[in-house]
């Protein structure tokens, strides 16, 4: 896939991983309905690391970082994230909520607010913040993502790139620790890929626990520092991306890449 | 041969045309008129046959109204002056206008009384309906309904003193309980609400109304297009908000409150609403402990909000299944909790998808408060029905009476429509 996406050197002096457990996931299992999506996964992410799940479409790898933040519901299995539980209490999953930012293929801006709005909204209501600290904060990420100029306009007048630029604002606006990316570029045209991969890029220098499903794995060769390969709702293999890219070990893996970079 | 010159497919712009104005016979009224009125001979013929049709219509209807008779005490008054020519017999609305607005039985000497409650109803109306204006205002509308109830009903104003008094308790109670646990809040403000009515209901004396400064005037005294007006107007505003609850309530994970709120949709929606209002005027009643009294107005309230907060809430239920997933994965990712979902995000989209909606049940709700006239409550077209056609005075001035009331309603209906487009073009956000 687009390799050329990314054309500058990347400061790896703060991409450091502690020791510190941020996620562990135990013996998890999810079904739909009869369908067992997600069987045994055991993945321990620390504090720092850079994470890209890659697979086949189907593969569930969606379906894991959604687990990860309960919009999906596991079966069987412990989720602990950054010390806190994942059960069926609404108090401990609204903290995980408020802790772990996500940022959706779709962007799922909030159409009828502004932009500065979208970012504000939640640290206003769910953090308390005093407004104005808020927008202050909003405006800090926005210019950081690089469009200030647009905070107050509604996402509909925005380019598919910089909707999504917004949506990695909005989540950081709540301060997480932890950042989960639904396929991210998926949705955008080559150009916008750039853009939001670069602001990826920046959040990694700056040290930020980040698990990524990708494509782009131009993205997961530079950035990540651990490559996770799924297939039928299992982890088949992982390791560094050096590693994974040029010594693929399972046969599924080897085909896989074959594909996605035979062209 | 060098491709350069002999290449067919080559092209390159020599420069930036600039731009001119259209012909002169594709601007301006020529052509909206060819295009609009004469595009073809078929078009052509039409829009002859119907200036024709217009004209014919105008022709027979406007002597008809100008030369109608706005001073008479009876038909065959109208008849004389008129002596033979065309011309409608307005006299009727001029004479009976205190009856088609207030009923024949208000006090004369109240009238000011409902119409100041009009005016100020449009004072208590404005921030809800322009969010422009300042929000303070909105406190004038939180008491307007006591205020109005007091102006109308006459009587003691301890009365809905103490409503009001049950009101503000229990969302004190609400704010103070409901930050934890919206259940406690919510039940704990119900609780509150009924204790602070009935200690106070228990505290008014007896015969506190008898000398008031406002004469009370029971509620089989009102009618007219006064009481459709308080009707729909209460209506409305009370079936929107359970409209909501039970749409929400439709969605909801637990079983019994889905299930109750389903079967209450789907029992109300089931029912003409002339059978609820019958059950109204004759069976509620029964449901009601012996000796109790409750308002004939008020039962009728209770199942018109009823009936349109059913037709409501599926309305607002299609609104909140065309919001796409995402929305509520967003909110949630967030860390917004339900309340906070549903108001900040949820709603404000659902609500916007549903305005037609909303505002049709409205229009066909208002327009409904005219059939209390068949449970004998006197309101306009009951009015016309009743008292005014059938006195010896003005038995068979129909047009002009109900082309009156017709008048009125769609008055009324055509604002709340231009309303409605004006605030979707108001919250259009999505630049679609």
């Amino acid at each position: 896939m687009s390799e050329l996406a990314i054309d500058r050197e990347i400061d790896r002096s703060k991409m450091q991983v502690s020791d510190e457990v941020a996620i562990e996931i135990n013996g998890m299992n999810k079904w739909y309905g009869s369908f067992h999506v997600l069987r045994d996964i055991n993945l321990t992410v620390n504090q720092g690391e850079r994470i890209v799940i890659a697979g086949p479409s189907g593969s569930g790898k969606s379906t894991l970082i959604r687990c990860l933040n309960a919009l999906e519901e596991h079966q069987q299995g412990r989720i602990v994230v950054d010390g806190t539980e994942l059960s069926n209490d609404l108090k401990n999953i609204d903290k995980i909520r408020s802790e772990v930012g996500m940022v959706f293929q779709h962007f799922n801006l909030f159409p009828h607010l502004t932009i500065l709005e979208n970012c504000t909204l939640a640290p206003i209501w769910v953090r308390k913040t005093p407004k104005k600290e808020a927008e202050e904060r909003a405006m800090h990420f926005l210019e950081k993502v690089k469009i200030p100029e647009q905070a107050d306009k509604y996402p509909g007048q925005l380019s598919g790139g910089q909707q999504q630029r917004v949506a990695i604002a909005r989540s950081l606006c709540m301060m997480p620790r932890i950042m989960l990316f639904d396929e991210p570029t998926s949705a955008l045209d080559p150009e916008m890929i750039k853009e939001v991969l670069d602001t990826m890029i920046e959040l990694a220098e700056e040290g930020m626990t980040m698990l990524c499903v990708t494509h782009e794995m131009g993205f997961a060769r530079q950035v990540a520092n651990r490559v996770i390969f799924m297939d039928a709702g299992q982890i088949v293999e992982q390791n560094e991306p050096e590693e994974f890219f040029n010594n693929p070990q399972s046969e599924r893996t080897k085909l896989f890449l074959s594909q996605i970079l035979g062209h | 041969m060098s491709d350069q010159t002999t290449n067919p497919i080559a092209f390159v712009a020599e420069g930036t045309i600039p731009p001119a104005p259209p012909p002169a016979n594709e601007t301006g009224i020529v052509k909206w008129l060819r295009e609009n009125l004469f595009s073809g001979v078929t078009n052509t013929v039409l829009t002859v046959l119907s200036l024709l049709l217009i004209y014919v219509l105008v022709k027979n209807t406007m002597p008809w109204i100008f030369n109608g008779v706005w001073q008479a005490n009876s038909l065959s008054e109208c008849r004389e002056i008129l002596a033979g020519k065309t011309g409608a017999c307005f006299a009727v609305l001029t004479e009976r206008w205190p009856q088609l607005i207030y009923g024949f039985k208000y006090p004369e000497e109240a009238y000011w009384r409902p119409n100041l409650a009009f005016v100020l109803m449009l004072v208590a109306f404005a921030p809800v309906l322009f969010f422009d204006l300042p929000r303070k205002m909105l406190l004038f509308t939180a008491v307007y309904p006591f205020l109005a109830f007091w102006l109308i009903w006459g009587g003691t104003i301890l009365v809905p003193l103490v409503a009001l008094i049950g009101c503000v308790g229990a969302s004190l109670v609400f704010r103070k309980l409901g930050s934890n646990s919206f259940a406690a809040g919510f039940f704990g403000a119900i609780a509150t609400a009924l204790v602070i009515w009935n200690v106070g209901g228990a505290l008014i004396p007896e015969g506190a109304s008898d000398n008031a400064w406002l004469t009370a005037v029971p509620s089989r005294d009102l009618g007219g297009f006064m009481l459709n007006m308080m009707l729909g107007v209460t209506c409305v505003s009370l079936s929107v908000p359970l409209g909501i609850a039970l749409a929400l309530g439709r969605q909801s994970n637990m079983p019994l409150i889905k299930w109750v709120c389903v079967i209450f949709i789907e029992f109300i929606r089931g029912v003409p609403l002339i059978t609820l209002l019958f059950v109204a005027s004759v069976m509620l009643a029964y449901f009601f402990p012996p000796d109790s009294t409750v308002d004939l107005f008020l039962r009728v309230v209770i199942m018109i909000t009823m009936f349109s907060a059913a037709y409501i809430a599926e309305v607002i239920r299609g609104g909140l299944a065309a919001l796409p997933r995402g929305q509520y994965e967003a909110a949630d990712s967030l860390g917004l909790d339900y309340p906070q979902a549903m108001q900040l995000i949820i709603l404000p989209q659902a609500l916007k998808i549903s305005i037609p909606g909303i505002v049709n049940v409205a229009v066909g709700l208002f327009k409904d408060t005219t059939l209390v006239s068949v449970i004998s409550m006197f309101d306009l077209v009951g009015m016309i029905r009743g008292p005014i056609l059938a006195s010896t005075q003005w038995n068979g001035v129909y047009w002009e009476l109900l082309g009156f009331a017709a008048l009125l309603f769609f008055v009324v209906c055509y604002g709340i429509s231009q309303y409605s487009q004006w605030l979707e073009r108001r919250l259009a956000t999505d630049h679609r």
